[in-house]
């Protein structure tokens, strides 16, 4: 029988020819990640060494990391200690995979991983942080472990009693519709088999609409694994893996690149077609509430987030600031963007995204996860309904248990921006009107996005209305705000866009813009 | 012979049970404090010692869902309080076998807040209903972490063999 992707790169890290699920392996760790809570990792480094007589020195200071994420700039003296004890470490110790709070290597660190060319197919990263399962996205077995399992591996450079987990096969097949992302899919797939159905498990994407996806995108995947109670998510390395490395990442080196065998052993298979799938939205509060889009619409939203590691790349952001651009965030709602790295940042800046979100009312924010986790701006008030492109809708983890947290895709938080009510964004009017179209940019644009917003929205406006959630169960506090709630609940799916479609065509744009709608290729 | 203390549903979050804005707090020593901080009346009995050690949180599936916070597992620890539940979240079971955390799987529990518990025999016996829970070990790829009473110690022990 053949090995998983996971089999065989433990088989790999441990130097045998085989291993299986559920064989017990101590693998050497090619990349050790951690960020703030790398305190605690020092602190219990410190406690290994205690009354051995021996120095505490990490194994190998080349394969350790830390990023600087959580809370950046610090937002308490707290905080700023703990960062200074990490920096004091990293100088003793030589460690020079370190970015700190800065704006031109900065960042998330599960994006400044891939984006330095740090994670390499085949290889075992460990992270003190659960989303670590992103990296399996670049082909790696990458998993989350505790800040005490992390002094161990800094001791030792290996992994302790490791269980070899058995692997979920997701093959998934069809074209993503217009305004249907990866998040989507991978919020599809955690609702079908709930928060722990991949628990102790690993799961590996594979299927044309995988290759079809670029790297940003199948790390949402992998990611978001994690919610599913995976060890991590894994995408076979391909020629989309190379590209990214080598174009994105700057690696030089020689990859080891391969994947599962054919005749490898699978716990379970899944097959999505995604050609069917709709938007979907995690309702509160947990990861695995997952409905479709049409099920939770015009629910009003005080405040929109969209960022983090799992979608504030900037795929991510041009989406949102494709839509948002000469329109308005609707008042009564608050939107919050922050990229996941300052790469992305100044990338967004030099395309005229930041500006676009900026003129039409978001709040652009640093690099980094504060709102994502409740620890650092952004905080929500009791009653306070909010939604995210962010990993998590727990109950609190914003910030407030008074709070309720939604789950999306960021079309999904830029439809609802407009709207300041959760929003299909298939229903969007046509991103580009023909006024506010130059002749030069319609020129080399095959994608034609006009059209195909159009027939989305024929075919979504065809679709019986399913089930409504009227639950507008707070006072809206302002005027504009209640209107906007109303319309959107009594008018169902027709044409909720409709004030929108007319304001800009009424006043046309000063800037006629070149960009067409970013989608995933 | 514990008392259940409280009773939980399923996917208890790391969120629940440590909240992300305590995060900045890391020692063990400091941690337990914020134990379920946002459920201010157990919260609060904690602080005010009116919970006697070893007394029992039973849960649902899935407890320690989310964050790899290790305070999570420390903070339950630090007041020395036993977990009953239905399964673990992999990263929270792992971290809690590496403090020591006293931790039981029993997927079929059935207690209620004020049930006297105990473990006999591979079992959880309610002594209120007269019932008894089959016990699930632990993984057994980390039983000598347990045996050593801890990873800390366990980690001190291979370091010195390795140097030895």
């Amino acid at each position: 029988m053949g090995m998983t992707m996971v089999e065989k790169i433990l088989a790999k890290a441990t130097g045998q020819a085989a291993v299986k699920a559920g064989d017990v392996v101590e693998p050497r760790i090619d990349l050790a990640m951690s960020h703030e809570n790398g305190a605690l990792v020092i602190n219990q480094f410190a406690e290994i060494y205690k009354n051995t007589g021996l120095e505490a020195k990490v194994w190998d200071p080349s394969r350790i990391a830390i990023i600087f994420d959580h809370r950046v700039p610090a937002e308490s003296s707290k905080t700023a200690t703990n960062q200074k004890k990490i920096r004091d470490f990293l100088i003793r110790q030589g460690i020079r995979k370190f970015h700190d709070i800065r704006g031109d290597e900065g960042g998330i660190c599960h994006q400044i991983l891939p984006e330095y060319g740090y994670v390499r197919p085949g290889t075992v990263l460990v992270g003190t942080d659960s989303h670590t399962t992103s990296h399996g996205a670049l082909g790696a077995f990458a998993f989350g472990i505790g800040a005490t399992e992390m002094a161990s591996v800094w001791a030792l450079g290996h992994g302790l009693n490791v269980e070899v987990p058995g692997t979920i096969k997701v093959t998934v097949k069809g074209k993503f519709p217009p305004f249907v992302l990866p998040k989507d899919l991978i919020l599809f797939l955690i609702g079908k088999i709930s928060a722990e159905g991949a628990n102790f498990k690993v799961i590996e994407f594979h299927g044309p609409a995988i290759r079809d996806m670029s790297t940003s995108g199948r790390l949402v995947l992998c990611n978001m694994s994690v919610e599913a109670g995976a060890t991590s998510g894994i995408v076979p390395p391909d020629a989309e893996t190379v590209r990214y490395l080598r174009e994105e990442a700057g690696v030089q080196d020689k990859l080891d690149l391969f994947g599962p065998d054919a005749d490898a052993a699978y716990d379970q298979v899944i097959e999505v077609d995604v050609s069917t799938l709709a938007p979907q939205i995690a309702c509160p509060h947990k990861v695995d509430n997952v409905k479709s889009v049409d099920q939770v619409t015009g629910v009003k939203v005080n405040q929109i987030v969209v960022g983090s590691c799992t979608n504030g790349r900037l795929d991510d952001i041009a989406i949102v600031a494709s839509v948002l651009k000469g329109r308005k965030v609707a008042k009564g709602t608050r939107l919050l963007v922050f990229p996941a790295s300052t790469r992305i940042f100044r990338k967004a800046l030099q395309k005229g995204y930041i500006a676009d979100l900026m003129e039409a009312g978001a709040v652009v924010m640093n690099s980094g996860c504060g709102p994502c986790l409740g620890v650092h701006q952004g905080a929500l008030a009791d009653g306070d309904f909010a939604l995210a492109t962010t990993n998590r809708n727990f109950k609190g983890r914003m910030g407030n248990p008074n709070a309720e947290v939604y789950l999306c895709s960021p079309a999904v938080a830029a439809a609802s921006a407009l709207t300041g009510v959760i929003s299909d964004p298939r229903t969007l009017p046509p991103l580009r009107l023909e006024s506010e179209k130059p002749k030069a940019a319609r020129k080399g644009q095959a994608g034609a996005p006009k059209r195909v917003v159009k027939k989305a929205v024929k075919r979504v406006a065809k679709k019986p209305a399913v089930k409504r959630v009227k639950k507008v169960t707070k006072k809206p506090a302002k005027k504009p705000a209640k209107k906007v709630v109303k319309k959107s609940v009594k008018k169902a799916t027709k044409r909720p866009f409709k004030k929108q479609v007319k304001k800009p065509s009424k006043k046309p744009l000063k800037k006629p813009s070149l960009k067409t709608p970013k989608r995933r290729k | 012979m514990a008392k259940v203390i409280i009773k939980l549903g399923a996917d208890i979050s790391t969120d629940i049970i440590y909240p992300g804005r305590f995060m900045a707090t890391v020692l063990p020593t400091e941690t337990p404090q914020y134990c379920f901080a946002d459920m201010s009346e157990f919260n609060r009995q904690l602080k005010a010692k009116e919970i006697p050690a070893g007394s029992v949180i039973v849960a649902d599936k899935n407890f320690g869902c989310g964050s790899s916070r290790e305070q999570a597992a420390s903070c339950i620890k630090g007041w020395e309080l036993k977990v009953i539940a239905k399964d673990f979240a992999r990263i929270f079971m792992q971290n809690a076998i590496n403090l020591g955390l006293d931790m039981v799987i029993c997927p079929a529990i059935e207690a209620s807040e004020g049930d006297e518990v105990e473990i006999v025999g591979g079992k959880v016996r309610n002594l209120a209903s007269g019932k008894e829970f089959d016990i699930v070990a632990l993984p057994k790829a980390r039983q000598a972490i347990i045996d050593a009473g801890g990873l800390i110690p366990y980690t001190r022990k291979k370091i010195l063999e390795k140097r030895g």
